[in-house]
């Protein structure tokens, strides 16, 4: 059943749920972008509804709710260990369809792939979904080719429009705290994008032998290894261990989990000097395939999402759909080259 | 709630046996079970975690030989016997017996690429009726990188050992040259149904396989152990992935039908 809420209802609403849950939402932080006097809209805990925004595509995505930049994962003392404690309060997140995708790709890695990532799990099982409806596409958006556009799973949906907000709502949880704050009932059904400027053709015989084409090579000396792509990714899990220790004791310190970059130096890095994927271009083919060839012969599915915000952020001016769809000719010259 | 999968325990260090300058094994109390090939995340706290693998398995203990090249490494080499190390695991595939049981053995081995295989060679060394005819080619730096000498002894008791060094001279208990240059020499009573297994360096691996494949070995038949940078041992830090394995789950042990479709 569908709802229509006033800002004043919908205010309600979250002041309510911030009984249980801490609400993280894109924001507008002002002055807060890469270059000066330039803003930049990316995930931050919020009250009200009007500090959500609506009407951008956000920088980095919702995944640093579930998955924190750094992460501590236990303190130690000599010999004993202490583990780190979890969120005291659950997490509602608003975030859109292909990113609500993206939750699939990180509950497989950290819930199926090996062993139950306990860390994960324990922030997980206590964090709602809100699917914010895109009426239109942004900017190197290719959900629909990616089939991310349209999603089920949430708990509750909205759309927002003359300051009036539709939700649907899925979770029984939610729905008499919505019922108490509507002007009206209704059947409502997020908004989803149908079309993008942006396409992404994956071709059917792509294959790890196309880690053989030239192409390749074009971002040996475009990329520059900065791995904001990775950082910005809503589907990208990696990361490294940290040890620290604490100035005033040297005895006592923590491990902590901070993100990590396949893009960037260091990331194979084994003891003794030896690494693999030296240079730039190798390592976007070992990304871009973990994205559309070898998650999918793990997993049944495509990794990428097409939220296109590697594209947005690329100081490079790097097209990662545009990559995409160069795999094509990529095959035909690697299996060129073998006949 | 799942079990916290990062918290490593406490492990004592029962002895400390002195191949190199830079190449000890450390004897770790440990009670469960484990494979030859799989690893252990080894940390000290402040200098970080290092997957080592197991080089030797026994009641109560399994042996981490490690060698001095970097930071966690380091601090571990500063610990005596009755000292303790954290640690977590086993992680990975390991090496599985009954593959080469009944078999014709051949096990090739670069410097402390011997670790890894070493329970495998200890196991058949033992019991030579569970197997064929069994090869080992083992290949140091110099005479003095060679690990686990007292062992080699024991081994050419009950198998061909061929001990090469890159340098030096030739003497009685060793040759010179390369692993790879014995190769064609091997003598073997049916090569369509002998197993291999290769651990070493990238570069040793991938000439010891061609002249394992140049020699008709099925590619089925063979087996690398691969080495890479294991965060976690989980499947989730990510370091380790090569196309769509992972080296800490589905490793490190490949078959080569499936290590050769493995590209960095």
């Amino acid at each position: 059943m569908g709802y229509v809420l006033e800002k004043e209802g919908m205010n309600q609403v979250l002041s309510n749920l911030s009984e249980n849950y801490l609400i993280y939402a894109p924001k507008l932080y002002v002055g807060g972008g890469r270059l000066s006097d330039t803003d930049c809209v990316r995930y931050g805990e919020v009250n009200r509804i009007d500090e959500i925004v609506f009407d951008r595509k956000s920088e980095f995505s919702f995944k640093e709710v579930l998955t924190p930049i750094t992460q501590t994962l236990f303190y130690y003392t000599e010999d004993t260990v202490k583990e780190a404690d979890g969120p005291k309060k659950g997490a509602v997140i608003f975030l859109r369809s292909c990113d609500l995708h993206a939750v699939k790709r990180l509950d497989d890695m950290y819930l199926s792939n090996g062993p139950v990532d306990s860390y994960y799990e324990r922030i997980r099982e206590k964090v709602k979904f809100v699917l914010m409806g895109c009426s239109s596409a942004y900017d190197n958006c290719f959900c629909v080719d990616m089939g991310t556009n349209i999603s089920e799973n949430y708990d509750m949906s909205i759309d927002c429009s003359d300051n009036n907000y539709r939700v649907d709502c899925k979770s029984v949880e939610f729905k008499s705290l919505l019922k108490a704050n509507a002007i009206r009932e209704e059947e409502v059904s997020p908004a989803y994008v149908k079309e993008t400027s942006t396409h992404v053709h994956i071709p059917e015989n792509l294959s790890a032998e196309v880690a053989t084409s030239s192409i390749w090579r074009e971002y040996d000396s475009r990329c520059i290894g900065c791995g904001r792509c990775n950082f910005v990714c809503p589907t990208c899990t990696c990361f490294t261990m940290q040890d620290l220790f604490y100035t005033d004791n040297g005895k006592v310190g923590e491990r902590r989990r901070v993100w990590a970059s396949c893009m960037v130096d260091g990331y194979t890095e084994v003891a003794g000097g030896g690494c693999y994927r030296q240079k730039y271009g190798d390592r976007m083919r070992f990304k871009v395939l973990h994205k559309v060839l070898d998650y999918k012969e793990r997993n049944g599915y495509h990794m990428c999402v097409g939220c296109g915000r590697c594209d947005d952020i690329c100081p490079e001016y790097i097209s990662f759909s545009t990559c995409i769809n160069k795999l094509e000719s990529a095959m035909e010259e690697v299996s060129s080259n073998e006949s | 709630m799942s079990r916290n999968e990062y918290v490593p325990f406490l492990s004592e260090i029962l002895d400390v046996i002195k191949h190199t300058e830079i190449e000890y094994t450390f004897r770790m109390a440990y009670d469960g079970e484990v494979k030859p090939g799989q690893f252990f995340e080894v940390s000290v706290p402040k200098y970080g975690e290092a997957p080592i693998s197991v080089s030797g398995i026994g009641e109560g203990f399994a042996d981490l030989t490690i060698r001095r090249v970097g930071k966690v490494t380091n601090e571990v080499f500063e610990l005596y016997k009755g000292d303790k190390l954290f640690l977590r695991g086993p992680y990975g595939n390991g090496f599985d017996i009954e593959e080469y049981k009944g078999k014709e053995l051949v096990v090739i081995a670069g410097g402390t690429g011997v670790s890894p295989v070493r329970g495998v060679i200890e196991y058949f060394a033992k019991r030579s009726d569970e197997r064929k005819n069994m090869t080992l080619v083992a290949g140091f730096k110099s005479e003095d990188d060679i690990l686990f000498r007292d062992d080699f002894q024991f081994w050419r008791q009950n198998m061909d050992v061929i001990l090469t060094l890159d340098n030096g001279e030739e003497t009685k208990d060793h040759k010179i040259g390369l692993v790879t240059k014995y190769i064609p020499d091997l003598i073997l009573e049916d090569v369509n149904t002998a197993v291999a297994i290769v651990v070493g360096p990238p570069a040793m691996m991938r000439f010891s396989v061609k002249g394992l494949l140049e020699r008709g070995f099925k590619e089925e038949n063979i087996w690398i152990s691969q080495e890479r940078k294991m965060c976690c041992g989980l499947g989730k830090c990510g370091h380790c992935k090569i196309g769509n394995q992972y080296v800490c789950l589905d490793g490190p042990v490949f078959n080569y039908t499936v290590g050769k479709t493995l590209i960095d």
